[in-house]
């Protein structure tokens, strides 16, 4: 579904990507794990079109998508739930999650709408308050049903339990397991690690702008590097 | 009490005026960081048009329309032509290419059209009404239920289309807007559009009060510049009462002090606002996320 080779990009003269390669199968979650800084956001970013890139290339169903604007690759079905939540403060709950659906043009985002309120009555209660009125947590459920909004095959998330109560990281990786069954691919980013990787089919180690390890998510949670640097056992 | 009145009425007959270019400045100012100085020019444009076009014969009503037309033209152009090519350049750059492209066109119209001063005729006659003993111009009461209109219009069309609420989303986060499937460089398109209808809009209806000349365009951005400070960069809100605000503080420091000094109020407003308060009166404040 997504394939990813040898890609490189920068900020100004710095390199922050050397020649990243990976890929995620259609009905997969694929857990992409790393320290502070490694690239995670960097690499989604340049997957979503947001961020330039200097070489290598990105294919999506098969198609590449190198050279297509952000909005097009919403449209070909990628959505992102970006890091720090960044939904539109100053709109409603509601606004927020029609945005989600601005590239669509099928007749059914009111049916889809309703049921994002149903997978998170949270939400439903406060669609007409202004997002930046919601907690951290309700605004992760939000960025989540704006994404979701897309009706995207693929969905990226960067962080999406990053300052959360540890009750609610359980509901959203709930959710995110909950993906796979609607028939979504996920590409999920995380520095909760054990968490994270313990619902993937796979995953990935990125350290400084390289993977370095790979494996099912099982391996790498029992691989003594994995453990040392990013499960603290 | 007549005299107050008096100035009361100028001033937000004028302020209406810089309210519209304060809009025009607030809309690609959230759109695309840009503060298009080439603002006023879509007044002057549009005015100028009108008057060559009504002199050439052609009756008011298509004269004004072509005028629109003319304006919104210059506008989609100086943003294909000015803007998207440099797309990427600093804003700072972006606001130079403004000036440079107001400069174009203030040159353009003194050779197209000529340097004279012209009026158009008022809509509703020229015979003043009397209003607690101040002559009110029925022209001033057409300025303002046409900014009235125009304010509700984009009111409506911000809040109540999808068009307008990516516009708003844009403002309020880009990277976002832009995951989320927006176009962005689209939505900067539009505000071109927009803000070259409402200062075609403003330069038609200001025209039969103020007249209009190949210059006029520079000193208006100034004034549309300030109001937009005034009421705090990037809110609509704010550029309404920022603008109406300047044109009451203008007609009664002329009024009660003295017509010399009318010009140098806007500059001490921009000078007041950075010091005092940088936010201005509806500004969100600017607290960048870490
Ligand atoms: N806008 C920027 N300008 C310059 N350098 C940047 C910028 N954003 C990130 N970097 C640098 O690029 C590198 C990768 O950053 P990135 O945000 O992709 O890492 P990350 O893995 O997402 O980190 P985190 O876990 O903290 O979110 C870091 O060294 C960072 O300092
Ligand atoms: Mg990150």
């Amino acid at each position: 579904m997504l394939s990813v080779e040898n890609l490189t990009s920068r900020y100004g003269r710095i390199e922050v990507l050397h020649g990243v390669s990976f890929n995620v199968a259609e009905g997969e979650i694929v857990t992409l794990v790393g320290s502070n800084g490694a690239g995670k956001t960097t690499l989604l970013r340049a997957i979503s079109g947001v961020q330039p890139t200097t070489g290598g290339t990105i294919s999506f169903s098969g198609e590449s998508i190198g050279g297509l604007k952000a909005h097009k690759r919403v449209a070909r079905g990628m959505a992102q739930v970006p890091e720090g939540r960044q939904v539109f403060a100053p709109l409603t709950v509601d606004d927020n999650l029609r945005l989600g659906a601005v590239t669509r043009r099928d007749d059914g985002i009111a049916t889809d709408l309703e049921n994002i309120y149903t997978t998170f009555p949270v939400l439903a209660e406060k669609r007409h308050l202004q997002a930046g009125a919601l907690s951290g947590g309700q605004q992760q459920m939000l960025a989540i049903g704006r994404a979701l909004m897309a009706k995207p095959k693929l969905v990226l998330l960067d962080e999406p339990s990053m300052g959360l109560a540890p009750i609610l990281v359980e509901q959203i990786f709930a959710i995110i397991a909950d993906f796979k069954k609607r028939g979504l691919t996920v590409l999920l980013v995380e520095q909760n690690a054990y968490a994270a990787l313990a619902i993937a089919d796979r995953g990935y180690v990125i350290e400084t702008g390289r993977i370095t390890i790979s494996g099912t998510g099982r391996a790498l949670l029992e691989d003594p590097r994995v453990r040392a640097a990013y499960l603290g056992l | 009490m007549a005299e107050f009145l008096q100035f009361a009425f100028s001033g937000l007959t004028v302020g209406a005026i810089y309210a519209l270019i304060a809009l025009g400045f607030t809309l690609i100012y959230n759109a695309s960081d840009v503060i298009n100085f080439a603002q006023g020019e879509f007044v002057m444009v549009s005015g100028m048009t009108a008057v060559f076009a009504a002199a050439a014969g052609i009756p008011l009503p298509l004269a004004a329309l072509l005028a629109i037309v003319v304006t919104v033209l210059f506008g989609i152009l100086l943003h294909r032509l000015a803007i998207e090519p440099a797309r990427g350049a600093s804003p700072v750059t972006l606001i130079i290419i403004t000036i440079g492209a107001s400069i174009l066109m203030r040159g353009l119209a003194a050779v197209f059209f000529d340097k004279n001063f012209h009026s158009l005729p008022p809509l509703a006659g020229d015979t003043p009404l009397n209003l607690g003993g101040a002559a009110i111009l029925p022209q001033s009461i057409i300025v303002l239920i046409g900014t009235g209109i125009i304010v509700t219009a984009l009111w409506l069309f911000l809040n109540r289309t999808l068009m307008g609420k990516a516009m708003l989303a844009t403002a309020a986060n880009r990277l976002a807007a832009r995951l989320v499937g927006i176009d962005t460089s689209a939505v900067i398109g539009i505000s071109f559009v927009v803000s070259a209808l409402i200062g075609a809009i403003g330069g038609l209806l200001a025209t039969p009060i103020t007249l209009t000349n190949y210059a006029i365009g520079t000193l208006l951005a100034l004034k549309g510049f300030a109001a937009a400070m005034l009421g705090g960069m990037g809110s609509p809100i704010g550029a309404v009462a920022g603008g109406l605000l300047l044109g009451l503080l203008e007609a009664f420091g002329a009024g009660y002090l003295s017509s010399q000094y009318k010009d140098a109020i806007a500059f001490i407003v921009i000078l007041a606002v950075l010091f005092a308060m940088p936010q201005g009166l509806f500004g969100r404040a600017s607290i960048e996320r870490v």
